[in-house]
């Protein structure tokens, strides 16, 4: 049951204890999209991307993901998908090279599939010179290829990179989102969370969280006439006062 | 399942990279055979004798050489007076001290019973007992030399009940033959516990753990994954002990070594289950570190290692049951040093076997791959 | 100063805020004393032995009664045959086994000689040993009863007094022992890793760049410790004092100083750790294998130092913890006062000073 829509997110709710974190959030990301999730930080960006992934269990709602349910079944989901943490998560103490080879193992890919793949990715993102260091020798901005090579290792139908540029310089930042951009040529959904107002015009379509509600939901271009704003940056402060009043 | 390999695999290779390891399996064992050994000893030696001789005769000057001759008490001084005995107890000085009246070997020739005091430092109950014992023993040995040399009447038709001791399985009484097989249980037990229980909650501090739970990986996969490169780490220890204990201290290994081995392979499963439990359940490698210091320290010394287990109260040796170190710490003595093989180790064995499948999965249920 | 204080007052949230930890922290000294207390003794008790009675009379009969009501031994089995000895002892059940000769009464009326002989599992040496001693005692008094009350000349007895603990109490020789492994577990093995923590997470940076300086950094993250370490101290003499009847002879107000003084070497020897570690791994590696391994072996918490050989009765010099136990243990059991410890005293200041200086010159390097 081919679906349009690869993500589907219902009246999602997380509640920790009286906070609640994801107040009700409904949308549905096209096959193919890149979609942008943005808010401030402590918005529920992370918390609701920790659902979608299968990381945390909500509280109530629906999330449809790659055609399942991540509620009922979660290892299905995470068969479909990718991930880039805020946090960089790989082995420090391993190479690229093994790190790539025990991820792939872990998503049950064959050894000859591995070495092919870790080939590809070598030279796709000219990581031939850093293959075999330690990562823990890597600067930031290399750290930040290996973690989406090994993201989208095992051909996943949707990536979902939380905040991948935080902490990162301007042009490593475009560098990255070039990267991003081959990646949906392919065919892959790109999910990603951002502070990053500027980032927005990236994406096709993005939404914005404020205290866990989705307060704007659109493309770039619509949101922009929607609230009579000349960027990203004016479309959020509006949004954010929104919330005020 | 070939993931398990995968994991297996990255296991190894971070163990090899990790400097503090080749240490904690290597040289901590070292030094615990080296001197814990030695030192874990209740045996009592080099007792301070201080003496109080207010009589300084013949007899008196013969009762103090007894004490010299024995090995366990070492003369530190002479004194005058009864408070100079007193204050070399409060100097630490002292361990015990013998006050020798004023005319004793009068009232021994006179056929008169003499009384002699004996001053302990009793701070450590057991030790002054055995002073005590000790000491008993040299003064009988010495009353009987005075009576033999009177030849008193009346002694010879004395119904004797002649008592001789036999020791077996450690003839020499050497300490230290009790002492090595427990330590090597303690050392392959310390080894892994820590690591294990670090070893889950280290990836959770780096973060390393949150792109395995986003993985399709299973959880008795990842588990079985992270147990079987440590379990042969704990083997490998064992074995490493094992030669050092056979090579320096030459402890007989009376038993099949097999049967030692079929043992220790459950005891370090069992070992492995608590501390990835543990690891599991801590946040921090800190806590981790608290928790499996606490367990550590409660097993080791209830298990019967230092202190025999039937002394204790009932309720704390029922207690030890549950304690796994317990098990091992009986059957290493009970292989090594009298020979014992399966069939007479087979209740530890099943108890062992239980607390390995009861911990390994509480270990998988407990680690949660959903917050 | 206010800034200092406001950075001691977070450490103090930490602290505070890591709930296992904590419990940990001040359960470990009561569980240990009350385990002490109460359970582990090295002293006889239960010891399970087996009768091999090749006799059966009424001598024997008397014999083996008087050794079973002595309240240390539990007759395990009785043993027909020589044979028997050796499987019983491979089974581990017992600790001894007592042999009559056959015939014994006999032998004892006509030859007046008679043989027992106890055979002791020696695999614990020092457990045997007791045993045949106790054993030999209680046959040695049936003989004298068998001399029913006749005096016997040129008889030495011997009184004895025992010392600062005369109910002989296994408590006494532990309680000092407990309290120095908990203050060196906080002061030191927990300041070296909480210290090593900011390192590895790299947020130790942050700190060095701050309006504090170094020194206030490192005092700041221990203070927190140091008031955790008294407030275990006073709960491990607490208990000891009100549940086990633990005297404190000597002056409490010295016992608090002295106990503040090793506090404050420990705590040295905790930042000198986290100046040469470089993870929280190996800040534990270094302060288990380098501290706390040594002072469980070594300090006489558990093993009499005069036992042991000579080497390591030198080495147990080095070790901190050896010489603040004797020094609970003069205050507490004996009564004296610093005039008996001031060589005790002055090793301990000694060794606070000497880390303080290593810390202090490894900071310096650092920060060049």
């Amino acid at each position: 049951m081919e679906n349009e829509h690869i993500i589907r997110v219902e009246s999602l709710t997380k509640r920790f204890g009286d906070f609640i974190a994801v107040n009700n959030i409904s949308f549905e990301v096209k096959k193919g999209e890149i979609f942008g999730f943005l808010g401030a930080n402590g918005a529920g960006k992370t918390t609701a991307i920790r659902i979608l992934t299968g990381l945390s269990a909500a509280t109530s709602g629906k999330a449809i993901v790659a055609g399942y349910d991540v509620n009922e079944n979660p290892e299905k989901v995470k068969k479909e998908i990718g991930y880039m943490s805020q946090k960089f998560s790989l082995y420090e103490d391993l190479t690229l090279k093994e790190n790539i080879t025990f991820y792939g193992g872990m998503y049950g890919m064959k050894y000859r599939d591995i070495k092919a793949k870790t080939k590809e990715l070598v030279e796709r993102f000219d990581l031939g010179s850093v293959q075999n260091e330690l990562i823990s020798s890597l600067p930031q901005g290399w750290k930040q290829k290996l973690a989406f090579s090994v993201a989208i290792l095992h051909n996943p139908k949707i990536i979902f990179l939380d905040e991948p540029t935080s902490g990162v310089d301007p042009y490593t930042r475009r560098q990255f989102w070039l990267m991003m951009y081959e990646a949906a040529s392919h065919g892959v959904t790109l999910f990603v969370t951002t502070h990053y107002m500027d980032e927005a015009e990236y994406c096709n379509r993005i939404s914005i969280m404020v205290d866990g509600r989705i307060d704007a939901l659109g493309s770039p271009s619509a949101l922009r006439e929607q609230f009579n704003a000349k960027d990203m940056d004016e479309v959020f402060r509006i949004v954010a006062q929104n919330k005020k009043t | 399942m070939r993931k398990i390999l995968y994991i297996v695999r990255k296991e190894y290779l971070q163990v090899f990279r990790n400097k503090s390891m080749l240490p904690t399996i290597f040289l901590m064992p070292l030094v615990q055979l080296l001197v814990l050994v030695n030192a874990a000893t209740f045996d009592i030696k080099n007792i301070n004798l201080f003496v109080v001789d207010r009589d300084h005769s013949v007899y008196s000057r013969d009762l103090v050489r007894h004490y010299k001759a024995t090995k366990y008490f070492v003369l530190t001084g002479y004194g005058d007076t009864y408070q100079q005995g007193i204050d070399q107890l409060q100097k630490g000085s002292a361990d015990v001290v013998l006050c020798i009246p004023p005319h004793f070997e009068r009232d021994v020739y006179k056929q008169n019973t003499t009384k002699i005091q004996l001053l302990v430092n009793a701070i450590d109950g057991a030790s002054a007992g055995v002073i005590n014992a000790y000491s008993a023993g040299i003064i009988q040995s010495f009353n009987a030399n005075i009576m033999t040399e009177f030849a008193a009447p009346g002694l010879q038709s004395v119904p004797l009940i002649n008592v001789t001791q036999s020791y077996w399985f450690n003839p020499e009484l050497d300490y230290r033959t009790y002492m090595v097989p427990g330590i090597l249980v303690l050392l392959v037990t310390m080894v892994i516990l820590s690591l294990t229980s670090l070893n889950i909650v280290r990836e959770k501090e780096l973060g390393t753990i949150e792109q395995l739970n986003v993985s399709p990986i299973k959880k008795y996969q990842f588990i079985i994954g992270k147990i079987f490169p440590f379990w042969t780490l704990g083997m490998v220890n064992l074995v490493f002990g094992l030669i050092i204990a056979k090579g320096l201290y030459h402890v007989p290994i009376v038993g099949s070594l097999g049967t030692i081995f079929l043992f220790a392979s459950l005891y370090i499963l069992t070992l492995q289950g608590i501390g990835l439990f543990v690891s599991t359940r801590s946040e921090t490698q800190q806590q981790a570190m608290f928790i499996n210091w606490f367990f550590n320290t409660l097993f080791m010394l209830t298990a019967g290692l230092y202190t025999p287990i039937e002394s204790m109260p009932q309720w704390a040796q029922t207690v030890t049951y549950f304690n796994p170190i317990r098990y091992f710490v009986e059957v290493m003595r009970m292989v090594m040093l009298k020979g014992a093989g399966v069939y007479e180790i087979r209740v530890q064995l099943l108890c062992i076997f239980t607390f390995a499948v009861v911990m390994n999965s509480l270990a998988v249920w407990s680690y949660r791959k959903r917050a | 100063m206010k800034r200092f204080f406001g950075f001691v007052v977070k450490e103090f949230y930490h602290i505070s805020r890591d709930r296992r930890t904590l419990l940990i922290l001040f359960g470990i000294p009561v569980i240990q004393i009350l385990f002490f207390g109460f359970a582990i003794t090295n002293e006889l008790k239960n010891v399970r032995i087996a009768i091999l009675d090749q006799s059966k009379d009424v001598v024997t009969d008397r014999i083996t009664d008087k050794i079973l009501s002595s309240g240390y031994f539990i007759l395990e089995k009785n043993l027909q045959t020589n044979d028997q000895v050796w499987q019983t002892f491979k089974e581990g059940k017992v600790r001894a086994v007592v042999c009559f000769q056959p015939q014994f009464a006999k032998h004892l009326e006509s030859d007046k000689k008679a043989s027992v002989q106890i055979i002791a599992d020696a695999s614990d040496p020092n457990t045997a040993n007791m045993i045949t001693t106790y054993i030999s005692a209680i046959v040695s008094s049936y003989s004298t009863e068998l001399l029913n009350g006749q005096q016997i000349p040129y008889a030495i007895s011997t009184q004895v007094r025992m010392f600062y603990n005369p109910d002989l109490k296994g408590i006494f020789m532990f309680v000092p022992g407990v309290m120095v492994l908990i203050l060196m577990m906080v002061s030191t093995t927990l300041t070296s890793i909480s210290i090593t923590r900011e390192k590895e997470m790299g947020t130790m940076e942050v700190l060095m760049v701050s309006p504090l300086n170094a020194l206030s950094v490192i005092v700041g993250k221990v203070t927190p410790y140091l008031f955790l370490s008294l407030i275990n101290c006073a709960s491990i003499v607490l208990l000891s004092v009100y549940v086990f009847g633990m005297p404190i002879q000597g002056s409490i107000v010295l016992l608090f100083a002295e106990a503040a003084l090793f506090i404050f070497a420990a705590l040295a020897i905790g930042i000198y750790i986290s100046t040469i570690a470089n993870s929280q791994q190996s800040a534990m590696l270094i302060s288990n294998l380098g501290l706390n391994l040594p002072t469980i072996m070594l300090s006489g918490y558990m093993f009499p130092v005069s036992s042991m050989p000579l080497p390591l009765r030198w080495l147990s010099n080095v070790v901190p913890a050896r010489w603040f136990i004797t020094i609970v243990k003069g205050i507490m059991l004996k009564g004296v006062g610093i005039e008996y410890l001031w060589k005790e005293t002055l090793v301990l200041i000694f060794m606070a000073v000497f880390f303080t200086f290593l810390s202090v010159r490894n900071y310096k390097v650092r920060m060049e």
